[in-house]
């Protein structure tokens, strides 16, 4: 308390300098989200092409309406949260059985568990191999061809590993003498101790099967199974230049699009400030010991 | 005998083992076979061993084409723009965060700058448009409305690469600020009592005190940043690219996706990989080796 107050009293002209540029940044990120939040929330009745708002004359939630009963935005977005909770639950699971036989350093094979890991760290097959390898499995146009090739990944490996070692090793050990086998060990001790680090982990996974583009571009050609992000960009794009599309509904095209986008991102806007210390903590575990 | 022993000792833990195990095969390892086809004129109704062997033939076509050139261009100068402008912003907008004295304030600025490096590449695209578009942009709003004619921001190439970097710093600088910051705070605290004892002002502290302090982390970014320098973003340039800026929008990665897999010359696509995959090595190589012959500590 002392120490603050001391602070504020030495408030100089650099601190106002330092609090004026801060804030103009923040206003720099806030901005957007505002303005298009607020076109979104204009009434269509009285939207009005071209002209300049910056809030909305008469607010209404028809376009969010409209969009939540549109087929092809409720189908894109049932997709997405299938691939965003079946893909974040596997991931975990391949993610964490295989770190806790990382952290077994005299198990044979070790090395060449290791070095696959180390291995992908450095090298990656590419955009076409990739592609055919999962075309030779049957998951072109399958829900599962976004959610199989990502399963886990060497970083969020390193991350888990090194979370399950500062696990203190005497709890393996009582738990083995009251009879445990590994199996047992790592889904009643390891599971639960390792509740912090999955907290991220989860975070991760989930965002970025949400955000995921390039793949749902290539894998899933089909319209009906196309997710959230490639309807998201058919509908500012594709619309945009050919000119058809929303404007048939008469639903005025910019507030249906910038409503969409605000839905495309609002489950990421809702969770990130709650969950923002453990995105930061896992970033740091991940940069200081990967 | 003893390894039998092993085995059976660890036999859950190879249960464990399998799932990784088969996706590390599957999706890592076995993969690496479509790299043969680079070396091969690819014909999928032949197979891989009925189709022609040419050797470096797929690369020196690819080299002696035009769109070489061009692609190359457009990854050395887009990554080049990056490393120029968008790599000192985080540690300058570190810097001036380290200089907030309210507590509540700070949090509250990293939590704002932090957020859209959770952002999809469609969302910032998306609000690049209500900003910078011709049909309902923002600024063209405010033009129309002033009596001005409209202006084709995203049409035009000369603003092309300027708008992929502002992108990436809106993105981008927030979290990457993340490791300066946490730099700065392992710097010993008694370094600024005895400058300050010396008489030394805030911008002498920043800059012999922090700034120093945090150049081995500043260099070892600049490495890991180089090694990654033909890593353009697939997903922002697929958003951004329209046929008014195909000549500086092309990068490795595009032409890779569009010779491979919309026009089906897979042989091509995995030329183009190869080669940047090759390119992307030499420079992590390359560039720890020449840090850690000025003094500091490489990555590896």
């Amino acid at each position: 308390m002392f120490k603050k107050r001391r602070k504020l009293k030495h408030f100089t002209i650099g601190d106002y300098v330092v609090y004026i540029i801060i804030s103009f940044i923040c206003i720099l990120f806030i901005a957007p989200f505002i303005y298009a939040v607020s076109i979104s929330l204009t009434d269509p009745d009285v939207y009005v092409p071209f002209k300049l708002y910056l809030f909305p004359d008469k607010i209404s939630l028809a376009t969010y309406k409209y969009i939540l009963s549109n087929a092809s935005f409720m189908n894109s977005f049932k997709n997405t949260v299938f691939i965003t909770f079946v893909g974040t639950l596997l991931d975990l699971c391949v993610t964490y059985t295989f770190a806790y036989v990382l952290t077994k350093k005299n198990m044979p094979f070790h090395k060449l568990f290791m070095g696959m890991v180390v291995f992908t760290l450095m090298f990656n097959a590419g955009i076409i191999p990739n592609f055919m390898m999962v075309k030779s499995l049957h998951l072109i146009n399958s829900r599962w061809a976004l959610i199989l090739p990502v399963l886990t990944n060497a970083w969020s490996l390193i991350v888990a590993k090194n979370f399950i070692e500062s696990i203190p090793g005497e709890i393996e050990e009582s738990a083995r003498i009251d009879g445990c086998n590994d199996i047992q060990v790592f889904l009643r001790m390891i599971i639960p101790l390792s509740k912090a680090s999955i907290a991220t982990l989860t975070l991760f996974f989930a965002v970025s099967h949400w955000n995921t583009y390039f793949n749902a571009l290539i894998y899933l050609t089909d319209t009906n199974k196309r997710t959230l992000q490639v309807y998201v960009k058919s509908l500012l794009i594709d619309a945009s230049t050919t000119g058809v599309g929303v404007d048939v509904m008469n639903m005025p095209s910019e507030t249906v699009r910038m409503a969409t986008v605000i839905l495309a991102m609002l489950p990421i806007l809702v969770v990130y400030p709650f969950l923002q210390k453990y995105f930061v903590k896992g970033t740091m575990v991940g940069a200081v010991k990967g | 005998m003893a390894r039998k022993k092993e085995f059976y000792r660890y036999r859950y833990m190879f249960v464990l083992a399998i799932p990784g195990m088969l996706y590390f095969l599957v999706f890592k390892i076995a993969p690496l076979w479509g790299l043969s086809l680079a070396f091969v004129d690819f014909n999928s109704f032949k197979g891989l061993f009925g189709s022609e062997f040419v050797g470096f033939g797929n690369f020196i076509d690819f080299f002696n084409s035009n769109n070489f050139y061009l692609m190359l261009r457009n990854t050395i100068v887009i990554s080049m723009m990056n490393l120029i402008f968008f790599f000192p912003a985080p540690i300058l907008l570190a810097l001036l965060l380290n200089e907030i004295k309210g507590e509540h304030f700070k949090k509250l600025t990293q939590t704002i700058v932090y957020m859209p490096h959770f952002l999809s590449w469609v969302v910032i695209a998306g609000i690049t448009f209500f900003i910078f578009s011709s049909d309902i942009g923002l600024v063209n709003k405010a033009i129309l409305t002033s009596g001005g004619d409209a202006i084709g921001f995203l049409s035009n190439p000369k603003l092309f690469w300027w708008f992929l970097l502002g992108q990436t710093t809106w993105k981008e600088i927030g979290w990457q600020s993340i490791i300066f910051l946490a730099a700065i705070t392992q710097i010993d605290v008694s370094l600024y009592k005895a400058a300050e004892v010396d008489g030394a002002s805030r911008m002498q502290k920043l800059r012999y005190i922090t700034l120093s302090g945090i150049m081995p982390t500043v260099v070892t970014m600049f490495i890991i940043r180089l090694g990654t320098v033909f890593d353009v973003s697939l997903d922002q340039i697929l958003m951004m690219k329209n046929s008014f800026v195909a000549d500086v929008s092309e990068v490795f990665d595009t032409y890779a996706y569009t010779q491979g897999i919309m026009q089906g010359n897979l042989s091509l696509g995995v030329t183009v990989g190869i080669f940047k995959g090759i390119v992307s090595m030499a420079f992590v190589i390359t560039t720890n080796e020449v840090i850690k012959k000025l003094g500091y500590d490489g990555i590896y």
